[in-house]
């Protein structure tokens, strides 16, 4: 099922600040997509609005181009995942996953021979086979987890919702799953939303990413592009480290503490003016001579080896904060490099953004 | 309790002394033994002081036995009134927000900190001969106070919060995840109340339930203000106690607060069971 | 196709809100504002000076004097004696403590004139500690001595179960951080132990203090009710009611409703100042 969800709004009843302000976004039908953002950005209220959980103020959610948003939560087939799981502490697990059919109005329900056999094949799919009779509170989180998943699937929902999924797991069994879930999805093609904080999670497991801030889309993409081509400061920031630097802009190029940096062929038409460049650590080239066009000097202050990278802190004059570069443990110069040497500084690959913003 | 045994397993530095414990535990178990136990054991030594037969004598006593019944036939009508009271209030309570969430709380709380005697009161000033309704009433035959429609008035009055303040921070606390599931998965009302919430409040509800019982079939103040005490007819059984002692007639009167004693035994007993399944965050303090 | 949601908003996600609050609405007004709202139309009623004729009559005003004093000296009994067992039940452990701790709470589960009748027995001049204390020339059945003894037996579960689950959240940590800084037993217990605990032993007991002032079952047969000496003010409504002064009972009820009602205030500000100062529950 295709999603879409246009200009949405929601205020919060006195805070001032709106839960989500001019959503728009559209999801294609059998897509496995990320909401990721800060807490409070608006992520969960998306997702929950999608399902029906909460109202927002103005706008319209559109499934296959139908109106969802007037729709009951009961009618809208949304599978549901919590984040806690929220799984009845009273019922089996078989029971649980079987909830959804037996609730059905009577002419709509299966028998219950049925019902069983449905929850036990959907206990197979997500591998609980022989755990039917057990009590939530004697599962681990990872089994917890695909209990809900497969109370969700039971009645067999047009969209796959899913809040903060491995949140409550621990570093292995969140590995783990992650692959499981990306391996189901792409089983039962179901058009699935997750919301998500951890950058790591959504880029390994969605097809498109969205990047939640302030209640609204700061951009969505596909993950590489995500990284490569952050659209915002914020969405720079918020993916990976970054290096803030000051460049002014003029005649078509652009100058680092005086010194010009090649723009790329995109960004030749910038105009002239104060701006940050956003940098990536490992965007930065250092080399030890100054020659024309290799950029800024930074005095060293510091090298640190962290796992198959080295990581360099440089202090820039126009900048109170040091900068972080990165360079591949092979690179053959940096064991000669010393706290206090002078480097130049280049960029290969970067992103401006007007001073202002 | 999982402190004091931390406690019990922790070094000398934070413990008093074998002599200072001693103490207090043999002052507080003898100011319990004054004022707790003592009362307690005397009810049941003095019921049957003049033998078994005279105390079954005094039980199966034809005022005693009306006496026993209408106090089962006042908490048969006013603690599932009350029930139905707490789950609709802690329904709307903990389940929703709205203006006034506060107030509301506190004004189910108010019997509470009523006298008794005046929750008998405010039925005579509304039903009494001389009441709001009284000439109305005596126009159309209807006899509320010093009948046992007033006693079943007074006694939800002062039961009424029983229920409803033992559910409302359970449900609280559980939020409306669970609720939200099931209406994910298709659940209608009836459906998310019976099957999601209530078996998740169930010992809480149990526990609501015994402590309005055991004050509805004990309550004396606001009963005897509305009762008109007539023997066999309008007498519950802390009342029929009441007139008994009155008479002079001990024997019969312990035999009677007996059957009460140990009624609040088997409360007792069974509160503390249900605490023991993680019911009784709520009531307390009542 | 509308755009704006605004006009046609889907119900709230769980039902039952308006039907639920309506009941609870319903069902609190019939059968405790509307009734209780008698007190204060009939109030009204007598005028100023008929309500001020009952509370100046020295008949009335003994008895309110008694029933608030008796029930602040029991209270302060309370206080210090269930403070006493709560930390005992908390902290020590000895044989029968679950059956004590069970047993606290029997004045909630008795029926109050049971209680009554046997205080009454046991404290009588012939009683089993009636006898013992007669012969020490102490008489408590009859005297206002016999109302304190009732009132302390009401009241000892609601300080009790006040401060229980406070001590039981103490952190050990702090107590053994204060005897590494040097404090003595009692140096702890009065700078650290105490002050945790004393917003529940106030709640506590602002809690039986009000239950005592109420009071009615328990008191009655132990206490005499000898006019201008041991009668309380709820046995003296409901001698008004006897009488049919009706109002003569509302005004020594609106009196008594009325503190009673900046009482509940008093324990609700309490509670938030404790709130406020430890930070949350």
């Amino acid at each position: 099922m295709k999603i879409d969800i246009r200009n949405l709004h929601k205020d919060y009843n006195g805070s001032g600040v709106p839960a989500l302000n001019g959503v728009n976004l559209t999801i294609e039908h059998g897509e496995l997509v990320a909401l990721l953002g800060p807490s409070g950005s608006g992520k969960t209220t998306l997702l929950r609005s999608i399902a029906g959980l909460e109202s927002p103020t103005s706008g319209a959610i559109l499934f296959d181009g139908q109106d969802a948003l007037h729709q009951d939560v009961r009618d809208r087939n949304v599978g549901f995942v919590f984040q806690h799981y929220a799984l009845f502490r009273h019922m089996t697990v078989l029971d649980n996953v079987g909830f959804g059919l037996s609730v059905r109005p009577r002419n709509r329900r299966p028998a219950a021979s049925e019902i069983d056999r449905r929850a036990r094949e959907l206990l197979a799919l997500v591998q609980l086979d022989g755990l039917e009779g057990r009590y939530p509170s004697q599962l681990s989180g990872g089994q917890r987890q695909r209990v809900a998943l497969a109370r969700a699937l039971a009645i067999e929902p047009s969209v796959l919702l899913l809040d903060e999924p491995f949140g409550a797991l621990d570093a292995k069994v969140r590995k783990d799953l992650r692959a499981w879930l990306r391996d189901l999805h792409d089983r039962t093609g179901h058009t699935t939303v997750f919301v998500t904080h951890d950058q790591e999670e959504a880029l390994e497991l969605a097809d498109r990413v969205a990047i939640v801030n302030r209640g609204q889309i700061e951009q969505i993409a596909p993950p590489l592009a995500l990284y490569r081509s952050p659209a915002t400061p914020f969405v720079y920031e918020f993916l990976g480290s970054v290096n803030v630097l000051p460049v002014d802009v003029r005649d078509g190029k652009a100058f680092l503490d005086g010194c010009p940096v090649p723009l790329a062929d995109a960004a030749q038409g910038t105009d002239a003016g104060a701006y940050r460049m956003y940098v990536r650590p490992h965007d930065l080239r250092l080399s030890e001579q100054r020659t024309p066009g290799s950029g800024a000097l930074g005095v060293l202050q510091n090298v640190r080896l962290s796992g198959g990278l080295v990581r360099l802190d440089l202090k820039l004059d126009l900048i109170a904060r040091p900068i972080e570069v990165e360079l591949p443990v092979s690179d053959p110069r940096w064991s000669d490099w010393k706290k206090g040497d002078k480097l130049a500084i280049a960029a290969d690959r970067f992103h401006l953004f007007p001073q202002a913003a | 309790m999982k402190s004091s045994l931390i406690a019990a397993n922790r070094g000398a530095l934070i413990a008093e002394s074998a002599l200072i414990r001693t103490v207090i535990v043999l002052v507080g178990v003898a100011f319990l033994a004054l004022f707790l136990f003592m009362p307690l054991v005397l009810v049941f030594a003095q019921a049957l002081s003049s033998g078994l037969g005279a105390y079954f004598a005094a039980l199966i006593e034809p005022d005693a036995w009306a006496a026993l019944k209408l106090t089962l036939l006042v908490a048969v009508i006013s603690v599932p009134l009350n029930l139905i009271f707490g789950l609709a209030a802690a329904w709307a309570i903990a389940k929703f927000s709205f203006p006034g969430k506060s107030l509301l709380i506190t004004l189910i709380d108010l019997p509470f900190s009523v006298s008794p005697v005046i929750a008998g009161l405010i039925y005579v000033l509304l039903f009494g001969s001389r009441g709001w309704l009284g000439p109305w009433l005596s126009a159309h035959n209807i006899e509320i106070v010093f009948a046992i429609p007033g006693i079943v008035l007074a006694t939800i009055f002062v039961t009424l919060p029983f229920v409803a303040r033992e559910l409302i921070p359970l449900m609280e606390q559980q939020g409306t995840t669970d609720e939200e599931a099931a209406r994910t998965l298709g659940a209608g009302g009836l459906k998310i109340f019976f099957r999601v919430t209530l078996p998740n409040v169930k010992w809480g509800l149990l526990y609501g339930v015994l402590l309005c019982n055991a004050r509805a079939m004990g309550e004396f103040g606001a009963v005897s203000v509305v009762s008109g005490h007539i023997r066999g007819v309008t007498n519950t059984m802390p009342l029929h106690v009441e007139i008994l002692y009155n008479e002079y007639n001990f024997a019969a009167a312990f035999a009677v607060a007996s059957l009460l004693a140990i009624l609040a035994l088997l409360t007792l007993v069974l509160k503390t069971w249900l605490e023991s399944q993680g019911a009784g965050n709520g009531s307390n303090k009542h | 196709m509308s755009v704006l949601a605004s006009a046609r908003r889907p119900a709230r996600v769980i039902p039952g809100f308006g039907i639920t609050l309506g009941f609870t609405l319903a069902y609190l007004s019939l059968f405790v504002l509307i009734p209780l709202s008698t007190v204060a139309f009939k109030t009204i009623d007598m005028g100023w000076s008929g309500f001020w004729g009952v509370l100046t009559d020295p008949r009335t005003q003994h008895a309110l004097y008694l029933s608030f004093g008796t029930a602040l000296i029991a209270a302060l009994v309370n206080a210090v004696f269930g403070l006493l067992i709560a930390w005992m039940l908390v902290r020590y452990t000895f044989p029968g403590r679950r059956l004590i701790d069970a047993a606290v709470d029997l004045p909630f589960a008795l029926p109050t004139a049971v209680a009554g009748i046997a205080l009454t027995a046991l404290y009588a001049d012939n009683g089993w500690i009636g006898s013992i204390l007669h012969g020490l020339g102490l008489k408590v059945a009859y005297t206002p001595v016999g109302i304190v003894v009732a009132l302390v037996f009401i009241g000892l579960p609601f300080v009790v179960r006040s401060v229980q689950p406070v001590l039981e959240d103490l952190n050990l940590d702090v107590e053994e951080a204060a005897a590494t800084l040097g404090a003595t037993r009692w140096h702890t217990f009065s700078r650290v132990i105490l002050p945790a605990a004393l917003p529940s032993l106030l709640t506590g007991f602002a809690l039986a203090f009000a239950r005592g002032v109420g009071e009615y079952g328990s008191v009655i047969f132990i206490a005499g009710n000898l006019p201008k000496v041991s009668e309380i003010a709820p046995l003296l409504i409901v001698i008004r009611l006897e009488e049919f002064n009706y109002a003569g009972a509302t005004a020594i009820a609106a009196l008594m409703l009325a503190i009673s009602f900046l009482g509940l205030l008093a324990i609700n500000l309490l509670q938030a100042w404790n709130r406020r100062r430890t930070g949350g529950e």
